[in-house]
């Protein structure tokens, strides 16, 4: 670790984190923050590459329309889906309220 | 080398063997079964390659394999065969973990199409095997169930993320097994545990049941013991898919009919930027050997600069995450797995993502989320898909010339436990070179060639174009005739 700043800051961390539902402990975020910062030095490889003209390249195939006839078919068994779930009821997923606290 | 704990070594049949055997009614499939159950039973506490054995649903297939010979059929070409499956494969009914603690207790209501089409053949699953959680890591050490262990040498590493499906073909607890490869996930456990581990063209084999890191690197593909078998496994698994938006509409090559065609006339690069720096010497070495056999062998080598392959890994670890915090937001405590309960649902979302994930994935998750934010897209997300086209143009025009490449498949052999877990950037340089296949939607393979100078397996990474897995697996083929040692445990 040098004097120099961190490509990522603790409070970046910690926001990003929260973004993506996860609560860091501050032993985390302090980690992950020299943690990322390296993999972001690392990547300063191609941040400096010149790339304009290049197209963008979001997969390996060209996605196209598929489309199945429209025929009804064999579909996952609704009893067997939600009984993996941690809570179902009347044939949905139950879940906690979703604002403010339990009634 | 002598202070080396391995597995004693046993010789294992090639599935090729076993279900000939199987489907003439010479051997029954329970009996093959038992065996490798037996050696699971000795040697899996030292190895730790599965999440789960499934004896019993084991013996049920196998005897239902053997009903069907009995009874004049045929169950297919891998009649009797037993498989491995790494944990991130959907098995109906079965505990499906991908080494989370936030899918425990999960079991899929369907089994991923490559499952179905193993079963077809007459394959035995005998079991889901360990791997790093979310198939993220190099090592299997980022597992909530605890390592996998080298069998070649029990204080080292099997690789990773596929750990597990290595190691038990390399122990002889199934003669083959199936992985997924995102960044090197199948080819670099491969090449650490001394067996054959194939990363086929992207879309050839279904993603259906795949439990998805990044999407468009994803692949399913065989381990083996024999570059035959893994080619069987390939055909098996392989094509189209109505299921998966992405399969090509093809079936897989005819890999099989080739394996025997040679490299005589065939033209192959040896890739300069995976031979210096960062790369061990005697890995080096021994790459540089594969080569001069395969130019004995009637081929013209020649090495072959291919500059972008450099960039990879700076693309890979910006594509990947991003990919996989989309990918794992699914993980909410809603529909499946683990559920930590709290007052609301925002709230219960967050503790059960907490509790559920390891560092690992929560430090990729944020890296990724970090990459697509606002105001760092265009630098790092938007500049890494610029370079998986200039790797792609790249590779493409060095295959105007030449039929396919070579290179090490893991920069060093098997490294020690905790080596490289606090440094993530060392443990992510271990992909450095079979991620550009990955970046570019191409063909890739690791076959034992030797071993390091610690007696450890090395494993020659051979590369093809799109659709190229024919000249893969001639160059493999070759390769395997001339190596030194088998695969099997010293």
């Amino acid at each position: 670790m040098s004097d120099r700043p961190e490509r990522i800051s603790a409070e970046e961390v910690d926001a990003v984190a929260r973004l993506a539902m996860l609560a860091l402990t501050e032993d985390q975020v302090e980690r992950f923050a020299h943690q990322l910062a390296d993999v972001l030095d690392h990547a300063a490889d191609i941040e400096a590459l010149d790339l304009d003209g290049v197209e963008p390249m979001a997969r390996p195939v060209r996605v196209v329309n598929v489309l199945r006839p429209d025929e009804p078919g064999p579909a996952l068994d609704r009893d067997e889906v939600l009984g993996q779930a941690p809570a179902a009821e009347d044939g949905q997923f139950r879940v906690p309220p979703v604002l403010g606290g339990a009634p | 080398m002598s202070s080396r704990s391995a597995l004693p070594s046993t010789p294992v049949a090639p599935a090729t063997v076993l279900a000939a055997a199987v489907r003439s009614g010479e051997r029954t499939a329970l009996d093959v079964l038992e065996e490798h159950l037996a050696r699971i039973s000795d040697h899996e506490v030292d190895v730790h390659a599965f999440n789960l054995v499934l004896e019993d649903r084991a013996r049920e297939s196998a005897a239902a394999v053997d009903a069907r010979v009995a009874a004049g059929g045929d169950p297919g070409p891998l009649a009797g065969v037993p498989v491995a499956l790494k944990d991130n494969l959907c098995t109906r009914g079965v505990a499906t973990t991908c080494s989370s603690r936030i899918l425990e207790g999960w079991e899929p209501p369907y089994d991923a199409t490559v499952v179905q089409r193993l079963a077809a053949a007459g394959a035995v699953v005998v079991g889901k095997t360990n791997l790093d959680e979310f198939a993220m890591g190099s090592s299997t050490e980022h597992s909530a169930t605890g390592p996998t262990r080298n069998p070649h040498d029990l204080d080292r590493v099997p690789g990773g993320s596929s750990g597990g499906s290595a190691a038990a073909v390399a122990a002889g607890f199934a003669p083959v097994a199936l992985g997924s490869d995102t960044g090197g996930s199948i080819r670099q456990p491969a090449a650490l545990c001394g067996v054959v581990g194939v990363k086929p063209t992207y879309g050839l084999v279904s993603r259906l049941g795949l439990v998805a890191f990044a999407s468009s690197l994803d692949q399913v593909g065989p381990f083996a013991a024999t570059v035959a078998d893994a080619a069987l496994v390939c055909e098996v698994v392989g094509g189209h898919d109505p299921g998966d938006s992405t399969s090509l509409p093809q079936d897989f090559p005819r890999v099989l009919a080739h394996l025997d065609d040679g490299v005589e006339g065939m033209r192959i690069g040896l890739v300069t930027e995976m031979l210096g720096e960062g790369i061990a010497v005697d890995v080096a070495a021994r790459v540089r050997a594969a080569a001069e056999a395969l130019t004995a062998a009637g081929a013209e080598v020649e090495e072959v600069s291919i500059p972008a392959v450099t960039y990879g890994l700076s693309a890979y670890y910006l594509v990947a995450p991003a990919e996989a915090s989309s990918n794992l937001a699914r993980y909410d405590g809603v529909r499946y797995g683990r559920r930590v309960d709290a007052p609301t649902a925002g709230e219960m979302m967050v503790a059960t993502r907490t509790a559920g994930f390891g560092d690992e994935v929560k430090r990729r998750i944020v890296l990724g989320t970090y990459a697509l934010s606002a105001g760092y897209y265009d630098a790092f997300y938007g500049k890494a898909l610029r370079v998986r086209t200039l790797i792609r143009e790249e590779f493409d025009a060095a295959y105007e010339r030449l039929d396919a490449l070579i290179s090490p498949a893991s920069p060093t052999t098997a490294f020690a436990f905790g080596d490289k877990t606090a440094d993530p950037v060392q443990m992510y340089l271990n992909d450095v070179c079979t991620i550009p296949s990955n970046l570019a939607g191409h063909p890739a393979l690791s076959v034992p060639f030797g071993v390091g100078d610690d007696g450890l397996p090395v494993g020659v990474q051979v590369m093809a174009p799109a659709l190229g897995e024919v000249a893969a697996f001639r160059v493999a083929a070759v390769l395997e005739s001339v190596a030194p040692s088998a695969g099997a445990p010293s």
